[in-house]
């Protein structure tokens, strides 16, 4: 520890304003305040101590929620591959595992590279300290892509929405769309063949480095919403919905399990850093549109099913919750989070041509949040105005 | 029976080294100063030179805009000095106390708002808007008193009231003859339930439930255009005994704790008072940071200060500069508070005390956290909306959000609360100053 300490003490010098090296500022100063718990003090004027918890470590405690379906995500890939390659008896946990993360890997490193290089950049620039925020967009954003995702396309599509979604709006905290959906609505408009195309993409078909199995021919493996928009009701087999839940179905890489996602949402109820209004208002608005769908007999996929289908779940525990863009007031997040399940069952059951409707509903309510927040404080303002007319 | 107000939003943080309550008196220390940057929105005009000769009550300085606005020696000596800085801005009026203390003697049989003009605890009225002094020609809606301070380590008013208990109410009393008073005690202080002259209203509740702010807000919210004064417990009772005896005396029983204190007790002394006097080998020697008043809004200063106009404690923490912890963003942590479930205070239970150091533990961010604020802010205002409003420098919305309600000193708990560090403080001063200026 006092080894490291000196280390820092010795090379700031270099880093700081006029220094050699003074370009490499932000980067230095990134690692020493996660090494180190800033040793500055509260000034005068503020108040003098302060609460330990800071922004990393709230988007530190989001990737460790995220870990357990990531982990699944790993292995369910590897899962899926033996199966398409009629594999399945042979294949090891171990071994299905390590296909899984040769598979994921490369995408979470591109997506850090690419992300954290240009916040290092802009926060050098605007010689601020670098946030924390793309932490756990950067691990979002490989878990919310087709397995087959090619690596330049998640590039382009990284760089595109941390420029163009966050850090022109100024930065974390500022952004008004969450920036890994802004990543997967930008390949999927731009990509739509590599995103759902002909069905093909949701299963890794060969092997890595001589890990899983190459599949005898290209195989198409729809989701089980595709399967049901592809095929209409006749293709969408109801006992997938065990599958679902455990999460051996296709899907993107981190959205299939039911059970790792809500591991992740418990971790953020419990320690706060996901509203529970949120979370439970939009699996309640979902449910209630999907009953209201059933019963007008528009779709024959039960109300439940649509919770732990496509990226519902993903989308309500990890992605609507995002405090920067969701609704801030409390009030504001029952009607934020409800609209966000209305939104994206009604996208599913009415739009023929688009089977997952969460990452729209969610991009769509991250444009209204404001516009809700708005009518909440303004009750707040209007009462004030009248109170001092009626004095 | 009062009137009860249940607040639930608010925290109580549980420091170490509460004072216990025996009162010591501190003998007389020589030097005392008077502190115009005490006494907010004051633009004062020394009226006295080095070597002046000054009874306690006789003038040291007065508002530049309203001169019959006195602030005054709190003890009989010589003007040893008039602290300047920067562009001659006054800093500090000392004086050297002689041997023996003469008080000016006022009398107090005319009107009780020219008597408290001249005798310079007009001064210790603040008002709302803004959270400045008080501006004699205007007409308050109301007077609060809160009789609690409900920050950590705060002073105990119940140990200053007794023995004060006649000074109190005459004070209430002299007051209740400027306008309505209303007094906000806690539960605990049943002894003021009876007290007279006044609307008692009882608020239950974490910190910060004794700030007046909170109460007015609860009360008679202040509206557009409205203008109230405040003023605390103690300083009612500096009223009270100008109204019995005729003369002037700030002897204020203040509180020594935090965490670097060896034995926090209370201790009689007066404004102004050096603070080496209290603190010399009674606190930890080195990384030590003083603060004149409690913890949550306090400023830092050294132990060679002097105490603050308005401060009813003095609290002593570890600086912690040198704390150079290691992974902060992951460690347990378990000896360090926090509100967030990502600590482990949770599960140590409210009971335990913590010796919480002055970092920031963090870096400061744009606002990222939702509802934060809120959480601890009992009043009807929107804080984050307000903070915002204020950092755009959108005027009109400050004004609609509930600007003119606020003080500084009610973002107190939120700023301590907040994981993005913004000084909530500053910006909500800076924001009122701007306005006071813009609205003058």
């Amino acid at each position: 520890m006092k080894a490291l300490r000196n280390f820092f003490d010795k090379i700031k010098p270099y880093v700081e304003e006029g220094g050699k090296y003074h370009a490499f500022r932000s980067l230095v100063d990134g690692f020493e305040t996660f090494a180190f718990v800033p040793n500055q003090t509260s000034r005068v004027g503020s108040v003098n101590i302060h609460d330990a918890i800071d922004s990393k470590r709230i988007m530190s405690f989001v990737v460790i929620a995220l870990m357990p379906a990531l982990l699944f995500g790993m292995y369910n890939v590897g899962y899926q591959n033996a199966l398409v390659a009629g594999q399945l008896e042979n294949a090891t946990f171990v071994g299905m595992f390590l296909y899984g993360l040769l598979a994921v890997l490369p995408k979470i490193i591109v997506s850090y590279i690419v992300g954290l290089g240009i916040e290092f950049v802009v926060a050098q620039w605007k010689n601020e300290e670098i946030q924390e925020g793309f932490l756990v967009s950067g691990i979002i954003i490989p878990m919310i892509v087709p397995v087959t995702c090619p690596l330049w396309m998640l590039a382009i599509a990284v760089a595109f929405s941390v420029i163009l979604a966050k850090e022109i709006f100024g930065g974390t905290g500022m952004n008004v769309f969450n920036p890994a959906l802004i990543t997967r609505a930008f390949l999927f408009f731009s990509y739509p063949a590599a995103m759902t195309g002909d069905y093909t993409v949701w299963v890794s078909q060969s092997s890595i480095f001589g890990c899983g199995y190459n599949a005898p021919e290209a195989i198409t493996t729809a989701t089980p919403l595709g399967q049901a928009a592809l095929e209409g009701f006749s293709g969408y087999d109801s006992a997938t919905i065990c599958n679902a839940i455990t999460g051996l179905i296709p899907g993107s890489i981190g959205e299939t399990s039911f059970i790792a996602i809500a591991l992740g949402g418990l971790l953020l109820l419990w320690t706060g850093i996901a509203s529970w209004k949120v979370m439970l208002s939009v699996f309640v608005g979902g449910a209630l549109t999907g009953w209201l769908m059933q019963a007008c007999e528009l779709t024959e996929i039960q109300w439940y099913e649509h919770l732990v289908l496509g990226g519902f779940a993903f989308g309500a525990v990890f992605m609507a919750t995002d405090p920067v863009t969701s609704s801030r007031t409390e009030c504001g997040k029952w009607v934020y989070g409800l609209l966000i399940g209305f939104v994206a069952v009604l996208v599913r059951v009415l739009n023929p041509g688009y089977p997952e409707g969460m990452m729209l509903a969610i991009l769509f309510m991250n444009l209204f949040a404001p516009l809700i927040d708005y009518c909440v404080v303004q009750r707040n303002i209007s009462m004030r105005a009248k109170r001092a007319i009626n004095k | 029976m009062a009137k009860v107000i249940k607040l639930r939003k608010g925290l109580d943080i549980n420091l170490k080294g509460k004072a216990t309550a025996e009162v010591t008196t501190v003998k007389c220390p020589g030097e005392y100063a008077l502190i115009p940057d005490d006494f907010c929105g004051l633009k004062p005009k020394v009226v006295v030179k080095e070597g002046d000769n000054v009874l306690a009550g006789d003038a040291l300085f007065v508002d530049k805009v309203h001169p019959e606005v006195k602030f005054v020696s709190p003890v009989s000596g010589t003007v040893s000095l008039v602290e300047r800085g920067e562009r001659r801005k006054v800093l500090s009026v000392r004086v050297t106390c002689d041997e023996q203390q003469n008080a000016k003697e006022f009398n107090t049989d005319g009107d009780v708002k020219a008597l408290l003009l001249e005798s310079g605890l007009f001064g210790f009225f603040r008002s709302r808007p803004y959270d400045v002094v008080a501006n004699p020609d205007e007409t308050p809606k109301a007077i609060f008193v809160s009789a609690f301070n409900s920050m950590p380590l705060a002073q105990d008013f119940s140990v200053a009231l007794k023995g004060q208990e006649q000074e109190f109410q005459a004070g209430i009393s002299a007051l209740a003859k400027l306008a309505k008073v209303y007094l906000g005690i806690n539960p605990a202080q049943k002894e003021l339930e009876s007290t007279t002259d006044c609307e008692v209203t009882v608020f239950d509740g974490p910190a910060p439930a004794g700030n007046v702010g909170v109460q007015i807000n609860h009360i008679s919210p202040i509206n557009k255009g409205e203008v109230v004064w405040t003023m605390s417990g103690e300083e009612v009772i500096f009223v009270g005994r100008l109204m019995l005896t005729g003369k002037v005396d700030l002897s204020r029983v203040v509180a020594l704790a935090g965490s670097e204190v060896i034995a926090p007790k209370y201790y009689k002394v007066k404004v102004g008072q050096k603070l080496t006097t209290l603190l010399e080998g009674n606190v930890n020697e080195e990384g030590v940071r003083v603060i004149n008043g409690n913890v949550m809004t306090g400023l830092k200063t050294t132990k060679e200060g002097f105490l603050a106009a308005h401060a009813t404690e003095v609290t002593v923490i570890p600086e912690g500069d040198h704390a150079d912890e290691l992974l902060g963003w992951i460690m347990p942590r378990f000896n360090t508070f926090s509100t967030h479930r990502s600590y482990f205070s949770w599960l140590l239970g409210s009971k335990k005390e913590y010796a919480i150091d002055a970092r920031i533990k963090g870096g400061e961010r744009h606002m990222i956290m939702s509802g934060e604020y809120d959480k601890v802010f009992p009043m009807d205002i929107y804080a984050g909306y307000l903070i915002k409003a204020i950092v755009t420098g959108d005027i009109d919305r400050q004004e609609a959000l509930g600007i003119y309600e606020v003080a500084p000193e009610d973002f107190a708990i939120a700023e301590f609360v907040d994981s993005s560090k913004l000084e909530l403080q500053r910006i909500v001063r800076e924001g009122l100053d701007i306005l006071r200026k813009e609205n003058a």
